[in-house]
C-alpha cells in the first residue's frame, strides 16, 4: 500500500495505462502544458508527448465525438472534461453516439471510451460549475458510470474503465482531489465495476452514499455509533452502472432500513432510483420507508452560507438514519427548509 | 470537361447510380405500403455525388454519412438485401434491425454509419482520422453531411480541430439546397459553402454534384491532397434532391418548376446520354443495366420480406459488451433481467423485463406528485 492523494491516484492510473497500452491516449482542455485544471494529468505530457497527451480547443461536444470515432477504430481514448457541467455541451456525443452506437449498429463495433469529469459543490463556483449530475448519466443505457470516493477506488476504477470495452462516464469529485488514502501497489490492481464497497459494517441501518457522500456517510455513521448507539452499515456502490444491487439488498435484508445519500438533485436522482429498486425487490425486508438525503432542489448558489446548506452534511444523514429507526431526534439541528 | 474513365469503370459507376436510384424508388414504395417504418430520407437526385465521391476512395478509406445514407451503404458494397432488410426492421438488416433508415452501418466495408443527428458525424469523422494517423496508416476519411449541418456547432468545432491536428479528413458538404425545408439562402448567411471552412483553416473546393465525372475528379484531387498533406479539406458538392426531405414532406417550400429544372440535369440520365454519345455503351447495355438494378432490388425486397424480425429475447443484446467477470446490473434492472453473470438468462428474461419497466414511469410520477415525506418539503435537504 502507498499513501497518495486522490488526484495522484488518478494520475498514476493514467500513467500506468499509457505505459501499458499504446492505444491509450488522453485528450482534453488544458491537460497538457497547463497540467490539467485540477492537475490530474500533471507531468504526463512531458512523459508521453503531444502525440498521446493532447491539449484540445474548448469544444466539448467535438472532443467527446473525436473520442467516439477514435474508439470505434481501434484506440482507447480518455477524454477529460473540466467539470461535469461542461459535459452538458457534449450530451449529443455522449448519449446519441457513445452510448448508442454499439446497439444501433447491431453490435458491429464497440466504443471503449472513457470520459472523465469532476463534479461537486464546496468551492463557491456557483450554478454552472458545481453540480452533481451522475443521475443524468445513470439514466442512459449503454453507458457505464463510475463515482469513486477514495484514492484506491479512483485508481482501480480508472484502470478498469480504460480496459473496459464500453463507454465509461468517470465522475470524480472536486473536493476529493486532495484527500489522501491507501492505494494498493501493482499495475494490475483493478477495482471491478459492479462491486460495491462496504465502507463500514453495521446491523441497524444501511446507508448508501454516492461519490463524496460515501465519506460523509462514514462520518455520520461514526456519530450515530458514538452518540446514538446505532450501528450503520455504509455502502459505496462505486459504480452506478453496473450497480451492485445485490450487496445493497443483502444489507437491507439484515438492517431492514435504508438511507440513500447523494449531492445531486432529489427528483429522478440516484436515491430515487435506489428507493424504487429496493421497494420493488425488498419491500418485505423494510421496517421503514427508504429515506433519501439529497442536494437541495436548486441551482447551486454562490454565497457560502447558501452553498453550505445546498448539499448534504453529516447531520442530515444522522437525522435520516434516526428517522428510519423511529428514534427521537433531540439535539439534532433542524434542517433548512423543514416546515 | 473531365475525361471518361475506362469503359468498365464507367459502366460500374452508372450501374451503381442506377442501383441506388431503383433501390430508393422501391424503398419509397415499401414505405407507402407500410413495410418500412419511421422516417425515410431518399437520395434520388444525389447519386452522382454519392458515387463520384465514394469512388475516389480506396477500400481501406472510411466513409461516414448522415441519416440519408442508403446510397452510401450501397456504394460501399453493402448488399441491397441487407440495406432493404434494415429498412424492414429485420434481423438480417445491416444494423441488425436496430438502426433503421437513418442508421445504416457496415464495418467490414469501412462504412462507418449513418447518423440521425445533423452534424453529429463530423466529430466522429475527426476521431476516425485521428486513429488512422495515430496508427500510422495513410487511410483517409470522407465525411459527408448536408448544407444544414454547416450551421451546427460541430461544423466549426470539428473543422478547427481537424485543421489544428492535421487530420486526414475530407469534409464533403452535400449541398442539396435545403436544410429539411429551409432553403440555403434562408438558413446560411454564407451561401458559398466551400468558403465556410476558410476562417477555420480548412480550404474549400467545389464540384458539380450532378456530374459524376466532375465529382469524381474533384474528390480524387481532394483525397489525394488530404492523403499526402495530412490536412483536411472542405468540398462542396452542389446537388439537389428530387424527392421530399422525407416521405412525409408536402414540399410547400419549393416550386414544381424549380424541381423540374433540376430534373433536367438528372445525373443518371445525363451520364447515360454521355456514355451513349461516346460509344461506351449502347442502348441494349443501358437497358440491361437498368434491368439488373431492378432485379437486384426485387431480390432485396424478397430477401427482406423473408428475413425474420428480431426475436424479443434479443431486446437487450449489444447494449453493452458484457463481461461475465463483472457483477451488477447493467440495464433492465428488474428481477427478471438481473443476472449479469449469465447474459443468456438475462436475454431470455427480457420479455418480462419490459413489463416491469413499464411501471417505472408511473412510480416516478407518483413520487414527484406526492413527494412529501412527513413534514419535510420535497426537494429540500431532509
Amino acid at each position: 500500500m502507498t499513501q497518495m492523494r486522490y488526484r495522484e491516484a488518478l494520475n498514476s492510473a493514467l500513467r500506468e495505462e499509457l505505459s501499458r497500452d499504446e492505444r491509450v491516449l488522453l485528450m482534453g482542455e488544458d491537460i497538457g502544458v497547463f497540467g490539467g485544471a485540477f492537475k490530474v494529468t500533471e507531468g504526463l505530457l512531458e512523459e508521453f508527448g503531444e502525440h498521446r497527451v493532447r491539449d484540445t480547443p474548448i469544444s466539448e461536444n467535438t472532443i467527446v465525438g473525436v473520442g467516439v470515432g477514435a474508439a470505434m477504430t481501434g484506440l482507447r481514448p480518455v477524454v477529460e472534461l473540466m467539470t461535469i457541467n461542461f459535459a452538458l455541451l457534449a450530451f449529443d456525443q455522449i448519449v446519441n453516439h457513445a452510448a448508442h452506437i454499439r446497439y444501433m449498429f447491431g453490435g458491429q463495433v464497440s466504443v471503449p471510451l472513457v470520459v472523465r469529469m469532476p463534479q461537486g459543490a464546496g468551492h463557491q463556483l456557483g450554478p454552472t460549475h458545481s453540480h452533481c449530475l451522475e443521475a443524468l448519466f445513470l439514466h442512459v443505457p449503454g453507458l457505464l458510470v463510475a463515482t469513486p470516493a477514495t484514492a484506491a477506488d479512483a485508481k482501480g476504477l480508472l484502470k478498469a474503465a480504460i480496459r473496459d470495452e464500453n463507454p465509461v462516464i468517470f465522475i470524480e469529485h472536486e473536493a476529493l482531489y486532495g484527500v489522501r488514502g491507501e492505494v494498493p501497489e501493482g499495475h494490475d490492481e483493478l477495482v471491478p465495476f459492479g462491486v460495491a464497497r462496504v465502507a463500514r459494517e453495521g446491523s441497524d441501518v444501511t446507508i448508501v452514499g454516492v461519490s463524496r457522500m460515501a465519506l460523509t456517510a462514514e462520518r455520520a455513521a461514526e456519530t450515530l455509533a458514538a452518540e446514538h448507539g446505532v450501528q450503520a452499515e455504509v455502502i459505496d456502490p462505486r459504480t452506478l452502472r453496473p450497480l451492485d444491487l445485490d450487496s445493497i439488498l443483502a444489507s437491507v435484508a439484515r438492517t431492514n432500513r435504508c438511507v440513500t445519500v447523494e449531492e445531486g438533485w432529489p427528483h429522478g436522482g440516484v436515491g430515487a432510483n435506489l428507493a424504487a429498486l429496493i421497494a420493488e425487490q425488498a419491500f418485505d425486508d423494510l421496517d421503514a420507508p427508504v429515506h433519501r438525503v439529497t442536494g437541495a432542489d436548486v441551482p447551486m448558489p454562490y454565497s457560502k452560507p447558501l452553498e453550505d446548506i445546498a448539499y448534504p452534511h453529516e447531520q442530515q444523514i444522522v437525522r435520516a438514519a434516526l428517522t428510519t429507526l423511529g428514534v427521537a431526534q433531540d439535539g439534532v439541528a433542524p434542517m433548512p427548509g423543514a416546515s | 470537361m473531365p475525361t471518361l474513365p475506362d469503359p468498365d469503370v464507367a459502366r460500374e459507376w452508372l450501374a451503381t447510380m442506377t442501383l441506388i436510384r431503383r433501390f430508393e424508388e422501391r424503398a419509397g414504395e415499401m414505405y407507402a405500403r407500410a413495410k418500412v417504418g419511421g422516417f425515410l430520407h431518399l437520395s434520388i437526385g444525389e447519386e452522382a455525388t454519392i458515387v463520384g465521391s465514394a469512388r475516389a476512395l480506396r477500400a481501406g478509406d472510411y466513409l461516414i454519412s448522415t441519416y440519408r445514407s442508403h446510397g452510401h451503404a450501397l456504394v460501399r458494397g453493402t448488399p441491397p438485401e441487407n440495406v432493404m432488410a434494415e429498412l424492414f426492421g429485420r434481423v438480417d438488416g445491416c444494423s441488425g434491425g436496430r438502426g433503421g433508415s437513418m442508421h445504416m452501418f457496415d464495418l467490414s466495408r469501412r462504412f462507418m454509419g449513418g447518423y440521425g443527428i445533423v452534424g453529429g458525424n463530423l466529430p466522429i469523422a475527426a476521431g476516425i482520422g485521428l486513429a488512422s494517423d495515430y496508427q500510422g496508416t495513410d487511410d483517409i476519411t470522407l465525411c459527408t453531411f448536408g448544407d444544414g449541418a454547416s450551421n451546427q456547432g460541430t461544423f466549426g468545432e470539428t473543422l478547427n480541430l481537424a485543421a489544428l491536428w492535421r487530420l486526414p479528413v475530407v469534409f464533403m458538404v452535400t449541398n442539396n439546397q435545403f436544410g429539411m425545408g429551409t432553403a440555403l439562402r434562408r438558413h446560411s448567411a454564407v451561401t458559398d459553402l466551400r468558403r465556410k471552412g476558410e476562417s477555420l483553416g480548412v480550404p474549400g473546393m467545389r464540384c458539380d454534384g450532378m456530374d459524376v465525372l466532375e465529382t469524381h475528379e474533384v474528390l480524387t484531387e481532394a483525397v489525394r491532397r488530404v492523403r499526402e498533406d495530412r490536412r483536411p479539406l472542405l468540398v462542396e458538392a452542389v446537388t439537389y434532391r428530387f424527392r421530399g426531405h422525407s416521405m412525409a414532406d408536402p414540399e410547400q417550400y419549393r416550386t414544381k418548376e424549380e424541381v423540374a429544372s433540376w430534373r433536367e440535369r438528372d445525373p443518371i440520365a445525363t451520364f447515360s446520354a454521355l456514355l451513349l454519345d461516346e460509344g461506351v455503351i449502347d442502348a441494349a447495355e443501358l437497358a440491361l443495366i437498368d434491368a439488373e438494378a431492378m432485379a437486384r432490388v426485387d431480390a432485396a425486397v424478397a430477401f427482406a420480406e423473408s428475413s425474420p424480425f428480431p426475436e424479443p429475447e434479443s431486446l437487450y443484446d449489444d447494449v453493452y459488451v458484457l463481461d461475465p467477470q463483472v457483477r451488477g446490473h447493467y440495464s433492465g434492472e428488474t428481477d427478471d433481467a438481473r443476472s449479469r453473470s449469465a447474459p443468456a438468462d438475462a436475454q431470455a428474461a427480457a420479455g418480462d423485463g419490459g413489463a416491469s419497466n413499464d411501471e417505472i414511469p408511473q412510480q416516478l410520477t407518483r413520487a414527484l406528485a406526492t413527494g412529501e415525506d412527513g413534514d419535510e418539503r420535497p426537494g429540500v435537504i431532509p
